[in-house]
């Protein structure tokens, strides 16, 4: 089976995130001062296949782990789910 | 492995694609007399290298992160096995980016705070001299050393760094951090001390002509460490030293 995996990559909490701090110093010129806790980050999307979900998910984690982000300044959410073949 | 070890000190400066200090670093390293050679990123084995240069630049476009993608070329399988091998083993900038993804020192370099690119020199202080960076230093000695880095933040957990400060392993701090980095490291090294990794450029402070000689110090110290090794029977048989 193939599976759809998207991964979130973002900076963890207490890292600094200096992008994402410049876009929020951007807010008040919009005129945007309900918003606020901007973190910016990266979104990887990529198939895998496996026998089942259990194992693609896996996978996704193990290749987001060694590789997509640094887990001490970085953390990465991992979600699996069956490919629409009919797309 | 038949070749015969040239005479003096042979270091390997590792090039990746988007490298860009190497040759920085050979001359450098031949100013004080090793012979410094450009090893490139597919080389599987460093037999007869008695020490390894991990240079700055971008390597491999700094693609996903600094260091991400180097830490899997086929290279750094080798010089894992020199580290573990007790051969000094120096990560320069985008080289200390590259060791720390290669886990073979600890943390992590996160953009600067202030999110500005530093290209300045600064002063750093020598902290420990169990390293072979700085066993030929002084401690509380300053040195001015040049900085070039967008990504030169040191990060780690507060235990990491705990251990860090208790094992000896912070060898030059910055007398007044430019980047935000925790407890002010500028280098660090294992706990072994043979690998070390800095952000400042020692190799672009060993002539007057470009400002500053304070960074002979640290690579003559470094040069001298594999010296010592090699010298004291240390040497790795070379058959072994080939990676994997």
């Amino acid at each position: 089976m193939k599976f759809a995996a998207v991964v979130e990559v973002r900076a963890l909490d207490g890292i600094a995130d200096p992008e994402a701090a410049t876009v929020e110093r951007a807010l008040p010129l919009l005129g945007l001062d309900s918003v606020s806790e901007m973190r910016m980050g990266r979104i990887f999307r990529f198939v895998v296949e496996a026998v089942d979900a259990t194992v693609a998910q896996i996978t996704a984690e193990d290749l987001s782990h060694r590789l997509l982000a640094n887990p001490v300044i970085q953390r990465a959410d991992v979600s699996v789910s069956p490919l629409d073949v009919s797309r | 492995m038949t070749e015969t070890r040239p005479a003096g000190t042979t270091v390997a400066v590792v090039v990746f694609p988007g490298s860009n200090c190497e040759h920085d670093a050979v001359q450098a390293l031949s100013s004080l007399g090793a012979r410094a050679e450009l090893v490139w990123h597919t080389e599987r084995s460093l037999a007869g290298f008695d020490a390894v240069v991990v240079p700055g630049g971008f390597a491999h476009g700094d693609y996903l992160r600094a260091g991400a993608i180097a830490r899997f070329s086929p290279v750094m399988n080798a010089i894992s096995e020199a580290a573990s091998l007790s051969v000094p083993v120096l990560g320069i900038c985008n080289g200390f980016q590259v060791l720390t993804e290669a886990h073979l020192l600890p943390g992590a370099l996160q953009r600067n705070a202030g999110g500005r690119f530093l290209c300045e020199v600064v002063e750093c202080e020598v902290v420990s001299t169990s390293s072979v960076l700085t066993s030929g230093a002084s401690a509380g000695q300053r040195l001015r050393l040049p900085l070039n880095h967008f990504e030169g933040n040191y990060t780690c957990s507060e235990s990491t760094l705990l251990a860090l400060e208790s094992g000896g392993q912070i060898a030059l701090r910055y007398v007044a951090n430019p980047n935000g980095s925790m407890g002010a490291i500028a280098a660090v090294a294992n706990e072994a001390g043979n690998v070390v990794g800095l952000m400042p450029h020692p190799e672009r402070a060993c002539s007057i002509l470009t400002g500053s000689v304070d960074g002979q110090v640290l690579l003559t110290s470094f040069l001298r460490a594999a010296a010592d090794r090699t010298c004291t029977g240390a040497a790795v048989p070379t058959a072994t030293f080939t990676g994997s």
